[in-house]
């Protein structure tokens, strides 16, 4: 018990945190919300994976990757594939000229199922290749970077620049990804309704759950020795080094799972929001996660849901009314956190919530005991 | 390359090769800003292209004034252009160095973030100012036009003046940084900024100007990339990635292998787009210096500054 305590919620901080976020997610929102509103929710919380997945890999880890995008891209899209590829039955496509391919690939006069297509007919290939495939690919990256020293700025530059290829890619094989619409109009799994408002609230609370269950294993992480690691390698990398230990190793494992942790989430994103396009592949889409995880607190695992949720509520709301005025703001958000408050939501709680403890006397006794056991580590002007 | 003869092959490469000189000089010069801003200074400047923009904006808006009340000046109003679009830019530069880059020297992963705030604000203030559609300049008579050396060959003469735009401005820099007293304090910073500080280099005012030359020189490559294409509010960011890969690719802190780099991005993409789709040369172009950078981290010319 006290292991799953220490652990997996760290310790009382943690478990209060972890607690209020349950709470909000599960119950609050679910009763508070209607259908349509609870499954923009989902959609902002499918995004919370990969800004969860940079808090640990940029947050704790120092190497800030601009390629999340491509691992949401390829769960979204290995999703979308095997959806599609059900929604596109011989009877479904009887007006197309090849019947039983998807009917994009018919627009652009294709006549069979391409080859890496065909494994997708099985859903147990499409959760696998859901979660190994992104793995696979960032361990490709990661060896061919960390094994030679490549980090920092080197290392976003060239994770943005694969992203880019990746999208440029998709849009100009129309044939054989969709093109720019992306993959659309899924509607069943194994037969199943997908669009129903049932459906969508099901969706909804495998997301939560998911992300929960993501957030304990992060945790997990970095409470363990690997997480002391991490931490040393980002403050001191050579004295790691000099310690005897594969400095590179480390750094492609912690990729590869926030990979797998952001592919989770953009195969979430196809079911819930029924479609996988480029537009939450490339350079844009994986900036605005990192600033995610930064409004949330770069070092907290729960902030960064929190980030995901705000920005993404702010931008329902301002691009409704105020188009214009969103992007100067989301600007100046960059720019703010950046600048004035560099460990985000969490850091802002941190420094302040002292104060409100105080206030709320009767919980003070509660609180104050443990307060520096779960705190993460002030960010020092690092990487 | 079957159904080609050996002459007209002869005249698609010279012709692509002089559509990709076009691309070069854009590159080279947006490159030349950013190797120097990013090189030199190892900021992550994701705002480049909107200084870039902000030169395109100028020329565009001198042209306008130009042609509503000094039509006669017309034929000279560019030279005029690519001089201002310097200027705007570079002041833009040094205030966004006075505002925000200075406080985060110490953090070169966080200038990314916030130069990219930076981008989306002018990107959102260009889109206020110019609107949403994309403008160009009128452009004075002996720019347009082109030059035939035979009948297969067609090249246009808009693109020999930013070629030799641009190896005045590459001139221009060299001098300046290797030959000038100017240039010393900035390798001197680069190399130790405390020992600088201490021979009596005022290395905050290095970096303000440095900046400010860089984005400059973005400016210049906005105002000649006027005469190539259309400005619209996201231009800037077409380029910026191409850009980053053009300083990576070349090596840091090596100007020369800027120059090589934008040279050899600029070509093969120009080339192959003519045997494959425009994207797939852009994936091959970009995947393969991704490769190379995978055997070869430190770019074709390593730096010999310490990380």
């Amino acid at each position: 018990m006290s292991f799953m305590y220490e652990k997996l919620l760290g310790g009382k901080n943690g478990t209060v945190g972890f607690v209020l976020l349950a709470t909000l997610i599960l119950v609050v929102f679910p009763l508070a919300l209607d259908g349509f509103r609870l499954n923009l929710v989902a959609k902002y919380l499918t995004y919370a994976f990969p800004a969860i997945s940079l808090v640990l890999l940029w947050g704790y880890g120092g190497t800030l990757s601009l390629g999340q995008g491509i691992f949401f891209g390829l769960g979204g899209y290995g999703m979308a594939m095997f959806l599609k590829l059900e929604a596109s039955s011989p009877e479904n496509t009887a007006i197309q000229s090849t019947p039983g391919i998807p009917d994009f690939m018919d627009w652009n006069q294709l006549t069979a199922l391409p080859w890496f297509w065909e494994p997708f007919n099985s859903f147990t290939f499409t959760l696998l290749a859901i979660l190994i495939i992104p793995s696979v690919f960032a361990y490709l990256i990661g060896v061919a970077m960390f094994k030679r020293r490549v980090g920092g700025v080197y290392f976003a530059i060239i994770t943005q620049v694969v992203s880019l290829i990746l999208t440029v890619l998709i849009v100009g094989q129309q044939g054989y990804t969709g093109g720019i619409n992306g993959i659309t109009d899924l509607r069943t799994l194994h037969g199943w309704d997908i669009t129903s408002d049932f459906a969508k609230n099901l969706f909804y609370f495998i997301t939560c759950f998911l992300l929960l269950a993501v957030i304990l294993m992060s945790r997990f992480i970095l409470t363990s020795k690997f997480g002391r690691l991490l931490l040393a390698m980002r403050d001191k990398e050579d004295r790691v080094r000099f310690s005897g230990y594969d400095v590179a190793n480390f750094k492609i494992f912690i990729f590869c799972f926030s990979a797998m942790i952001s592919a989770i989430g953009g195969a979430m994103f196809t079911l819930s929001v029924g479609f996988m396009s480029p537009s939450f592949v490339g350079i844009v889409p994986s900036i605005e996660m990192v600033i995610f995880a930064a409004v949330g607190g770069r070092l907290s695992l729960i902030g960064a849901v929190y980030g995901c949720l705000l920005i993404n509520f702010g931008k329902t709301a301002f691009s409704e009314s105020f188009p214009e005025l969103w992007l100067f703001l989301m600007g100046g958000l960059f720019i703010a956190v950046v600048m004035f408050f560099p460990n985000g939501l969490a850091g802002l709680w941190e420094d302040h919530s002292h104060h409100i403890k105080k206030r709320l006397g009767f919980i003070t006794s509660l609180f104050s005991k443990n307060d520096t056991a779960a705190v993460a580590p002030k960010l020092e002007g690092s990487n | 390359m079957g159904g080609y003869t050996s002459s007209e092959l002869m005249a698609i490469f010279a012709m692509q090769g002089f559509a990709g000189i076009s691309l070069f000089s854009v590159l080279l010069l947006m490159a030349l800003g950013l190797a120097i801003i990013f090189g030199q200074m190892g900021v992550i400047n994701m705002a480049h292209g909107e200084f870039m923009a902000a030169g395109a904006y100028t020329t565009y808006l001198l042209s306008t004034v130009t042609e509503t009340y000094f039509p006669g000046f017309m034929p000279y109003y560019f030279l005029v252009a690519i001089v201002a679009a310097f200027f705007v830019a570079a002041a833009l530069g040094y205030l966004a160095e006075w505002a925000l880059i200075r406080h985060l020297y110490k953090r070169p992963l966080d200038t990314l973030l916030a130069t990219w705030g930076l981008s989306l604000i002018m990107q959102q203030a260009y889109r206020s100012i110019f609107g949403a559609r994309e403008v160009s300049p009128a452009l004075p008579d002996w720019l347009m036009g082109s030059y035939q050396p035979t009948d297969m060959i067609d090249i246009p003469l808009n693109g020999m003046f930013v070629l030799a735009l641009t190896l005045l401005i590459t001139g221009g820099v060299f001098y300046l940084m290797f030959k000038s007293s100017w240039g010393l304090k900035v390798r001197a910073t680069t190399q130790n900024r405390v020992m600088s500080g201490a021979v009596g280099i005022n290395t905050k005012k290095v970096d303000r100007l440095t900046f400010a030359l860089g984005c400059g020189i973005a400016g210049v490559a906005g105002a000649a990339f006027t005469t190539i294409a259309s400005t619209g509010p996201t231009t800037g960011t077409l380029y910026i990635v191409d850009t980053f890969m053009v300083v990576v690719f070349g090596g840091a802190a090596s100007l020369l292998g800027t120059i090589a780099s934008a040279f050899s991005i600029a070509q093969a993409q120009s080339i192959l787009e003519f045997f494959i789709s425009g994207s797939m040369a852009k994936v091959f172009t970009l995947l393969t210096l991704v490769v190379i950078l995978m055997f070869k981290p430190e770019g074709l010319f390593a730096s010999k500054v310490r990380r």
